[in-house]
């Protein structure tokens, strides 16, 4: 027994040093000693959400930075293209589910690691189940996950007369990259500025005008996308949706783009490029998923420890040109849809024209909502409405002919309230109307 | 149906494992990289991760050379070595270990020292593209920067101390074709137009359009037009200040027929043009001064296809007045015919350029005796089309540094904001471990003690450069002490991650490498690159 723990005393002798010994730049809360490593040991319990290119890494990282409790949730299942940088996954994995074949290699590799896979989506587990860690650590590619998740850690956030309860605090560590582009930032819910304080930041993805694509094509990506709008769903050769992941798929696209960028000579259409466009691949490598990952994981460290003050809270990283970083506070947003306490108005300019379709354009596509398919829903004299939901085939029928009548025809009023349901939340939002009131002529 | 088309080399198996890097550098990248082989001193977690990085996307061999043998604090930081590999060598269980990540790769190890290996085989470290040091002590540094520096071998020295890292590229000259920068103004030389492109574009007369034709014509054919009637009404000049470019916008701005209200997005898209697209094409200050660089001008059979291709470049550039143009258009809004022969007309012209560099490179190639072969049309191609971001490098001899009485550290000593003070800190801590075969703190019993030591030995560099001592705050060298060499592995691995992509960036020659000391500070997540 005593011998041992002297061989871990050894093997941790590293994390011993800087948790062990005083030092003048550790947070003002930082006192050293053993309990420390025993707290992130055995007590301290972790969330990586994604096991794929950061996912990897930071399972590493925090195995060797002496945590043990750690879970890992991804619905993913291991591809060839993971393995030039998915480095916990060999040719053999594929097929299989990224985040088992990930924690069984960590736990054979890293002794007394203990790291527990979670096989789905995140929406699949509620708040008891988030409720357990203490901090979660994100290397995710979809913004809307990062939405739902930042929802429902703020979620558990506990208010008692308005003051924020601090224990039901659960720090997000989010990171992100796109080739040799890639950010780490610390969100402490409630607190600092969430994900959606700073929605601005994410760039809107690019779309072609459909009438582009039909009629002037300039671009091989205009060809891949007439294909893929227009040409499947009309030929639609296998009787499916569109799997980018099936060869013979993208090997159709490829032909018929090509036929058509050839009517229009236009050059460039490649199989690489169809690929790319069909499956909007983003570009990864290695080393960025290996420093960035690494960015947040001693970031966990720092705010599980205490031994040095965590970053505040926005760090971004670029290798292309040298090794560049800068490190910013990102402002938390007054009115944040999600982490603010201020109920959501929604200024309606004019009630008696604007359709309940418009009204759901506004949600999908001004940059303070951002949302995917929204559901909406009100109360009318105190009775619970349905106003339109899409995500429930036999409702989004009932609810269809709703979306050309005016909000007025639907007997809302100013002041009225919409409850709103999207992927991007775990969260119900309240948006209240405010009409704006008729010129009057003085 | 069309017919059956031959399988593409890129649903290759090794294309659709290396899809997302592909992306980033190419084929022609990947080519190099798993044509190359990379030297790793010391399997340390740091250097363990950087070969990480390097196995998974494909480097061609590995050498690991390290005489130390595994140790349990080993195992504690470094993911490639486990509870059974303690008291093994450390390279051999490194190397099997890495090995496993991609059969694509081979590595090999030497389990001895590097200053051993440098006395028994004098050119060993000669036979590789990069040489990537970490933990080295000053001692075994020096004569290996010197060997390195003459060899003309990049070598990267990295090391990691607690929250604390550093980063050092020696390389005497390294040049780039493909910087990949991010945000490119778009080559499309109106002040200049080649006969072809000014007969299409006068055939155009934009101010007699209706709407529908309006809406048609791209962006370029409208910022032509007016730029003629701007130069027709003054003088025959481009508009240069801010004011005549407004002037120039107003002028399509009034284009704007008055039965319709808002300006069509390709007459915006001309308007945003007029900013970057219409100054007097010139060649930029950084291509200038490669074409004027010695070995531009001085040729010699040894000279390398890139300075054969600048020389022909130069010639180029003597006899057209400018740079030969990229040849690719934005995307315009406008019909598809209009487009794409204006687009044309751009690739025609690069095509006739790259030709005539091409036969150019190969003369001057051939006139120094060169093989036939040491140009290619593919490397000219590429060479053409990335002239104006072409990239010369050349660094400073680490041993050099390290000799030198006034180096350029202390310039940055006196801006209490700069990262500088690590360095320093560094160079004491190398100096602490050549004397006492340990790192300061290293023993539980004596961080005190050798916080003043060490404070010695950074106090005694700093005379020697002419600094105060007290440019080092006794609290630096306090905690650099209370790491006691600790490696911690996450600092480890943000570093080994930048390292791995340096190393990249000095094999495919693609993307600009640190100029030349980088200093990562885990404890602010702040960076700095110096250079010395």
């Amino acid at each position: 027994m005593s011998e041992h723990q002297g061989v871990s005393q050894k093997r941790w002798g590293h994390l011993r040093k800087v948790l062990e010994r005083p030092g003048p730049f550790s947070h003002p809360d930082f006192e050293p000693s053993s309990e420390i490593l025993d707290f992130i040991m055995t007590t301290c319990k972790l969330l990586v959400i994604g096991a794929g290119g950061l996912g990897c890494e930071l399972l590493k990282d925090l195995a060797l930075m002496g945590f043990k409790q750690i879970h890992v949730i991804d619905m993913d299942t291991i591809e060839l293209s993971n393995l030039n940088r998915q480095f916990l996954f060999r040719q053999e994995d594929i097929g299989s589910s990224k985040a088992e074949v990930a924690a069984s290699f960590i736990n054979r590799k890293v002794k007394g690691c203990q790291v527990t896979p979670h096989f789905c989506k995140i929406q699949d587990y509620d708040e008891t189940f988030y409720r357990q860690f203490h901090l979660v650590v994100c290397g995710l590619d979809s913004i809307v996950a990062r939405r739902w998740i930042n929802g429902m850690l703020i979620s558990l956030l506990n208010y008692e007369d308005g003051t924020l309860d601090q224990t039901s605090i659960i720090p997000m560590i989010d990171g992100g990259t796109e080739g040799f582009k890639g950010h780490a930032r610390v969100i402490l819910p409630g607190v600092s500025a969430c994900i959606d304080c700073t929605l601005d930041l994410y760039p809107p993805q690019i779309t072609y005008p459909l009438c582009t694509i039909a009629n002037t094509p300039r671009l091989p990506e205009h060809c891949i996308e007439y294909v893929k709008i227009i040409q499947w769903p009309k030929e639609n050769p296998w009787g499916s949706l569109i799997d980018g992941d099936d060869p013979q798929h993208i090997l159709w696209i490829y032909e018929k783009s090509l036929e058509r960028s050839t009517q229009f000579n236009i050059v460039g259409v490649t199989y690489r490029l169809v690929q790319g466009v069909v499956k909007n691949i983003i570009p990864a490598v290695a080393s960025t998923n290996a420093v960035i990952a690494a960015m947040c994981a001693t970031e966990v460290f720092k705010l599980a420890t205490s031994c040095c003050v965590p970053l505040n809270n926005y760090l971004v990283f670029n290798d292309v040109d040298g090794i560049y970083t800068y490190t910013f506070e990102a402002e938390k947003k007054e009115n944040c849809l999600a982490c603010s306490q201020i109920p959501q108005t929604l200024l309606i300019q004019d009630p008696e024209q604007m359709k309940l379709k418009n009204l759901l354009d506004v949600f999908c596509e001004s940059a303070a909502y951002q949302m995917k398919n929204p559901g909406l829903t009100t109360y009318i004299n105190g009775k619970n409405k349905t106003l339109y939901i899409s995500t429930i085939k036999n409702i989004e029928e009932k609810t269809r002919e709703n979306l050309t009548k005016t909000l007025l025809e639907l007997g809302l009023q100013d002041g009225s309230e919409i409850m709103v349901a999207d992927l991007t939340s775990p969260n119900v939002l309240s948006v209240r109307l405010k009409f704006a009131s008729k010129n009057v002529d003085t | 149906m069309s017919s059956p088309s031959p399988k593409s080399p890129e649903q290759s198996e090794k294309s659709r494992k290396y899809d997302r890097q592909l992306r980033l550098w190419g084929d022609h990248g990947q080519k190099l990289l798993e044509g190359s082989k990379i030297c790793l001193i010391n399997a340390t977690a740091l250097g363990t991760e950087i070969l990480k990085s390097l196995v998974l996307p494909g480097i061609g061999a590995f050498t690991i050379v390290d005489g130390e043998k595994v140790t349990e604090e080993d195992v504690g930081c470094n993911f490639f070595l486990d509870e059974t590999h303690i008291g093994m060598s450390r390279a051999q269980a490194a190397t099997e270990s890495l090995l496993e990540l991609n059969r694509d790769v081979r590595g090999d190890y030497i389990d001895d020292f590097p200053d051993h290996v440098m006395l028994h085989t004098q050119d060993f470290f000669n036979n590789f593209n990069v040489i990537i040091a970490t933990a080295l002590p000053e001692k075994v540094l020096m004569p290996l920067s010197k060997q390195l520096w003459s060899a003309n071998i990049p070598f990267l020295v990295c090391r990691s101390v607690g929250f604390l890292g550093y980063v050092r590229l020696q390389i005497k000259e390294h040049t780039v074709i493909e910087t990949h920068p991010d945000n490119e103004t778009p080559d499309l030389q109106l002040d200049r137009p080649w006969p072809s492109l000014m007969e299409h574009l006068e055939q155009v007369d934009v101010s007699n359009f209706g709407t529908k034709e309006r809406s048609h014509v791209p962006a370029l054919t409208i910022l032509y037009h007016y730029l003629q009637q701007f130069k027709s009404e003054n003088g025959g000049l481009l508009p240069k200040t801010h004011a005549e470019k407004d002037k120039l916008r107003n002028i399509i701005r009034n284009s704007l027929p008055s039965e319709n209200d808002i300006l069509e997005e390709n007459y915006e898209q001309a308007v945003k043009f007029v900013n970057v697209c219409v100054n007097c094409t010139c060649v930029p200050n950084h291509i200038q001064k490669i074409l004027d660089d010695e070995l531009c001008i001085n040729l010699t059979f040894e000279s390398s296809p890139f300075w054969v291709m600048c020389a022909a470049l130069r010639e180029m550039v003597q006899s057209e007045g400018a740079l030969p143009i990229r040849g690719s258009l934005p995307d315009m809004a406008a019909d598809t015919a209009s487009f794409i022969s204006l687009q044309q007309l751009y690739m025609r012209q690069a095509h006739s350029q790259m030709e005539s560099l091409y036969r150019r490179a190969v003369q001057i190639s051939r006139s120094l005796g060169q093989s036939t072969d040491a140009i290619t049309e593919a490397e000219a191609k590429l060479f053409c089309k990335h002239a104006s971001e072409l990239h010369v490098f050349r660094g400073k001899c680490i041993a050099d540094e390290y000799q030198s009485n006034s180096p350029s550290a202390s310039l940055h000593l006196e801006d209490p904001e700069s990262l500088m003070f690590y360095y320093v800190i560094l160079r004491g801590l190398e100096s602490f471990i050549d004397e006492y075969n340990a790192y300061p703190g290293q023993y539980d019993d004596h961080v005190e003690p050798d916080v003043l030591k060490l404070k010695t030995l950074i106090g005694k560099l700093l005379t020697e450069w002419g600094c105060p001592t007290v440019a080092i705050s006794d609290d630096r060298v306090h905690e650099v002490c209370r790491y006691g060499g600790a490696e911690l592995h996450s600092v480890s691995a943000v570093l080994a991650g930048c390292t791995a992509h340096e190393t990249i960036k000095l094999i495919t020659h693609q993307f600009k490498p640190i100029n030349n000391t980088f200093i990562y500070d885990a404890i602010t997540s702040t960076s700095a690159t110096f250079v010395l």
